[in-house]
């Protein structure tokens, strides 16, 4: 039996958020999913609380609002996430600090309210779903890839400011996954990634969250400032 | 100093830091304490709160005793 966490998911309301929300839930944790509407489908057994990551405000709130509900966080899987594709020379500033601001401001907002809590424990789990194409680049993400490359950074810091006080943070780089953020590339698109993938195939949202939560694990103590590519072999990394 | 003042910053010093109230005196240095870095930026988040306060990270340069981090929080007032 493992020992039951409080675990807040950014982005929980959908894809790899979600299908790591539900595995945690089945696996006896106290679940706690943000979106930016407040509402989730699918989200039986897990509290839904309303969360814009741009907005430390509300950040602070829904992790304020997380913990009344069920205790102090001691697991967060960092996963809110946009796009907004598009080449550099076409890209306006906008496009590329709202993403930035979303995925990576977003995600430290967050840890650095979270983490408060983890260290008078004395025990935290911080992952980052970054991406591989913050491993690897991708033309027409610029600003995405940079997000998630940004996320390396900030959980290696993390890791290294906090590893006293017993806390691990490691970040999770998912490669071609079937979700609603893939289903908005073309079919070229599509194909030219797959062509890339040695095990040849997209991913399932849930090898993701299987890595989540090995990271997030007892057995994953020593086990931190790693960066997990889960991707086919795409980035061999 | 104020006793009032000082059994509210001990009560947070006790929380923060773990350690025993009679441990928290004014010569006591955060070492002794056994509290580092982080305890102490800790400690001060803490004191912002309950002495409604602002402390920046560069004040707490040199601040290695709790007689210094009263003082610091303290002046404020």
């Amino acid at each position: 039996m493992v020992t039951s966490r409080v675990v807040l998911i950014t982005g929980g309301n959908r894809g790899i958020g979600l299908a790591t929300a539900r595995r945690f839930a089945d696996a006896g944790h106290k679940v706690a999913i943000t979106s930016r509407s407040g509402q989730a489908d699918n989200a039986t057994g897990m509290s839904v609380v309303k969360c814009d990551v741009t907005d430390t405000e509300s950040v602070n709130n829904a992790v304020g609002e997380a913990e009344d509900l069920l205790g102090p966080i001691e697991i967060l899987v960092s996963n809110a996430g946009i796009t907004d594709d598009g080449l550099v020379l076409r890209m306006k500033d906008d496009a590329f600090t709202s993403v930035v601001d979303t995925n990576l401001t977003g995600s430290f907002r967050v840890a650095r309210r979270v983490v408060k809590s983890m260290m008078r424990a004395r025990w935290g789990r911080m992952i980052f779903v970054s991406s591989v194409v913050g491993l690897g680049g991708q033309a027409g993400q610029a600003n995405y890839a940079a997000s998630k490359a940004g996320l390396i950074g900030l959980s290696r810091s993390l890791a290294k400011e906090f590893a006293s006080r017993n806390i691990t943070v490691n970040v999770v780089a998912p490669g071609p996954i079937e979700t609603d953020m893939l289903a908005e590339l073309n079919d070229e698109q599509r194909n030219a990634m797959l062509s890339m993938v040695p095990l040849g195939r997209l991913g399932a949202a849930d090898e993701i969250a299987a890595a989540i939560q090995f990271l997030a694990s007892d057995e994953a103590g020593f086990v931190t400032g790693s960066v997990l590519p889960v991707d086919g072999g795409l980035s061999m990394g | 100093m104020s006793d009032d003042n000082f059994a509210r910053f001990k009560k947070c010093a006790v929380e923060v830091l773990s350690v025993e109230e009679s441990a928290v005196v004014p010569e006591a240095t955060f070492e002794s304490l056994d509290a580092d870095s982080l305890d102490l930026v800790e400690l001060v988040m803490a004191l912002e709160e309950e002495f409604d306060v602002t402390v920046e990270e560069e004040e707490l340069d040199g601040v290695t005793t709790i007689n210094a981090a009263f003082e610091l929080v303290t002046s404020k007032l």
